[in-house]
């Protein structure tokens, strides 16, 4: 880690610390139980993965820390977000809005489709998030000289700036939004699927950007996506998501090269194509998600888990610690356990 | 025509196909610039290539969705091209379409149900509702969806199941071909294995041909018997699948072949496949190499007219001077110097 510009991180250098977050969806029909006691902490200057199947509670979380969850439907039932030592949850909506969203926090959302204005184009748009975000007091010649550089970077001709959103293809939309959120240099990133859309080599260089932001201005970043590649190659930390709660919680190294994992992180292994195999059948972890609904009693993963038996039906499962850095949420791991976290 | 003089024609061939969009009042980006290949029946070509290098514009003049600017398509040996709207009707349904984004492509206000029968009700397909209700239960079925999701709107459901409606209202009319774009870009590994699982067991079971977009090289590998390499609206290299693996040609393939990230901490933040140069800009692109501004093997000549498109290897296909060179081959130098009045 480098000398940080933003030096108000607390005194473990925790940017964000999320503690017993529980949140959900109340309709007149139905509860969803999207985030259940989740807790996890980024630092200054590092990434944590946020992995897991659609539906997992990735985008949630991610809402909550923002507080933009819909209005009616979405609450915060229980837990604390600190940003640098103070409880988001506890800020008025005026102050989340003015002093901490798009100023102190940039969130890359998942649908890039829906957050650019298809009526301005793409330069114009570059060029505002620029001039709210202009410390430097640059002229608007050198602003707009930056947005051509902002363009080029993620692999844009400077020559499209007068272009709107429709007349771009999806993932040059994604790469557009992607520069507006690293042109307000955050203290905290979160970027729900970033790259998704994205070719490898664009993939290469939007990750690069990211992380020069980690390295130069100390900005934390919580990374959400399902490429486990994406995960080793960026990440410090990272967690996998299951039903709305952590089911493993480590460092990249606990998490790939570790001999102990979740039943559901093997499974997510086992899901990818192998480049250096022949055409052959995936092997998929078969069935779905339980109903966020109506989640079962014992582990949340019993229904699709090789290894169930007695135990996981009865009790839930406690996140179990197996290092100072790597947890595991699964009976099959009481025998390792140092300690337990109770939830 | 008999089907043995169908025997070597391919299903789908396109020659010389372009689709230019007016930008502005003068200029034209060439989103897909004078691309040819063909695709034999029951087999699946990949394409893969950068955003925005006109892969869904290539699949969508396919089949007629935009209108080509110039170069042929042709179905089971026919000239397509000139087809009317109307005969172009009867013909989609033969040629179907699988979306990149299963939350867009299907209408929120419709149930499971009525986005599968759709087509068949369009189509006239069936006289009595009794059939059709038959039909859209076997075709939620075929793609793995449970028949008491039928009256389901696309936003209860999660993106796997919501592609599975895609792929049963492009079943529906069952049609020889199918362009595939990005249909599991949006889904996540566990889902999109399935997904994939599916349209290649269907493809067996039915002998469908596919066009398969995408810009993951590990899901093009694994789908594809041939795989075509885009690059700003021009196809730069075609094989086999393994030999495009084994032995990527094109400095371009290259290039994307080394920044894949592999699930493990062996490569880990070394800047790799980081994109140096400028990226052509497809608007009025003058002749020469698009991948020139960034390729470390650049040459004069390279800028100076448009590598060939050629068989470099039996059956590999590649546009490079200096594989040309590498090769031991004469390079041919004509065509594109003057297109553009230089
Ligand atoms: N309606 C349109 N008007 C003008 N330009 C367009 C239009 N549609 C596409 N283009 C341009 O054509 C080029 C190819 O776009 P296309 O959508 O085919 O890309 P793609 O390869 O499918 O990308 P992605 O992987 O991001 O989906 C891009 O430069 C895009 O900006
Ligand atoms: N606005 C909403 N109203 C009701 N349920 C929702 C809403 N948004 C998400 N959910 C539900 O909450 C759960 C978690 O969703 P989400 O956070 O989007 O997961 P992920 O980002 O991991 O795919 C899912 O069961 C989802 O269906
Ligand atoms: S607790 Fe039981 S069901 Fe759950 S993952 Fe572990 S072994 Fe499988
Ligand atoms: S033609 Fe020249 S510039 Fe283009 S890829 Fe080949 S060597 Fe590179
Ligand atoms: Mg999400
Ligand atoms: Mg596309």
């Amino acid at each position: 880690m480098s000398e940080y510009n933003f030096n108000n991180s607390d005194k473990d250098g925790y940017v964000l610390e999320i503690k017993d977050l529980e949140v959900i969806y109340e309709t007149d029909l139905e509860t969803v139980h999207a985030v259940n006691n989740v807790s996890f902490s980024v630092r200054a200057g590092e990434t944590f993965g946020l992995v897991g199947e659609t539906g997992a509670g990735k985008t949630t979380t991610a809402l909550s820390i923002l507080r933009l969850l819909p209005d009616r439907t979405g609450k915060v039932t229980k837990g604390e977000i600190f940003f640098n030592g103070e409880n988001l949850l506890e800020l008025s909506d005026e102050v989340m809005r003015k002093e901490i969203n798009g100023e102190r926090v940039s969130m890359i959302f998942q649908d890039p489709m829906t957050s650019l204005n298809p009526i301005m184009n793409v330069g114009e748009q570059i060029y505002e998030a620029l001039k709210y975000h202009n410390p430097e007091k640059k002229t608007k010649e050198e602003l707009e000289k930056r947005v051509e550089e902002t363009l080029e970077l993620v692999g844009i001709p400077k020559k499209r700036k007068n272009e709107y959103p429709h007349q771009f293809s999806g993932g040059m939309k994604q790469r557009v939004i992607i520069a507006i959120a690293l042109a307000c240099k955050p203290e905290l990133l979160i970027a729900d699927e970033p790259t998704t859309a994205l070719d490898v080599t664009i993939q290469a260089q939007v990750l690069a950007m990211m992380s020069e932001l980690n390295e130069k201005l100390g900005t934390a970043t919580i990374l959400i996506t399902h490429d486990l590649g994406v995960v080793a190659n960026m990440c410090d930390d990272a967690a996998v998501m299951y039903a709305g709660e952590l089911v493993e919680l480590g460092t990249v190294e606990d998490i790939f090269e570790s001999e102990d994992h979740h039943p559901y992180t093997v499974g997510l292994f086992g899901s990818i194509p192998n480049l250096d195999e022949e055409r052959e059948r995936l092997q998929p972890i078969e069935g779905l998600m339980p109903d966020p609904t109506a989640l079962p009693f014992g582990c949340h993963f019993q229904d699709r888990c090789p290894y169930c038996f007695d135990r996981c039906i009865n009790e839930h499962p406690q996140l179990l610690k197996l290092s100072d850095t790597h947890s595991i949420r699964c009976h099959l791991f009481s025998d390792k356990a140092l300690e337990v976290n109770h939830d | 025509m008999t089907e043995a003089t169908h025997k070597d024609t391919p299903l789908v061939e396109v020659i010389d196909l372009s689709k230019y969009f007016s930008i502005g009042r003068k200029s034209e980006l060439h989103a897909v610039d004078k691309v040819s290949f063909a695709i034999d029946k029951g087999k699946t070509l990949g394409i893969v290539g950068e955003s925005g290098c006109g892969k869904s514009t290539l699949g969508r003049t396919i089949l007629r969705l935009l209108e080509p600017t110039s170069g042929q398509i042709l179905f089971e040996g026919e000239d397509i091209t000139k087809y009317s709207k109307t005969r172009m009707r009867q013909l989609r349904r033969t040629m179907q379409i699988i979306f990149q984004d299963p939350y867009a492509s299907l209408n929120p206000r419709k149930t499971v149900a009525d986005i599968i029968s759709q087509p068949l009700i369009v189509n006239n397909i069936f006289d009595s509702k009794d059939k059709l209700a038959e039909r859209v239960a076997e075709l939620m079925e075929i793609v793995g969806l449970a028949t008491r999701l039928s009256d389901a709107y696309p936003h209860e459901l999660d993106g796997g199941r919501r592609q599975r409606i895609g792929v049963a209202r492009a079943l529906a009319l069952r049609p020889k071909f199918i362009v595939c774009d990005e249909p599991v870009s949006a889904l996540d590994v566990s889902i999109q294995a399935q997904i994939l699982n599916l349209l290649m067991d269907l493809q067996d079971d039915m002998g469908l041909t596919y066009m398969f977009i995408t810009h993951d090289l590990s899901v093009v590998k694994h789908i594809s018997d041939e795989i075509c390499v885009m690059y700003l609206g021009q196809i730069v290299e075609k094989s086999s699948s393994r030999d495009l693996f084994k032995n990527p040609l094109h400095p371009y393939t290259q290039m994307l072949l080394s920044a894949i990230l592999a699930p493990n901490l062996s490569r880990r933040k070394t800047k790799k496949g980081i994109v140096h140069g400028e990226v052509t800009s497809p608007i009025d692109p003058t002749p020469g190499c698009r991948f020139a501004p960034r390729c470390d093997y650049r040459m004069e000549i390279c800028t100076k007219a448009d590598p060939e498109f050629r068989e470099v290897e039996p059956n590999h296909y590649v546009a490079c001077y200096k594989v040309e060179q590498d090769l031991g081959l004469d390079s041919y130098i004509s065509g594109n110097q003057n297109e553009t009045g230089i």
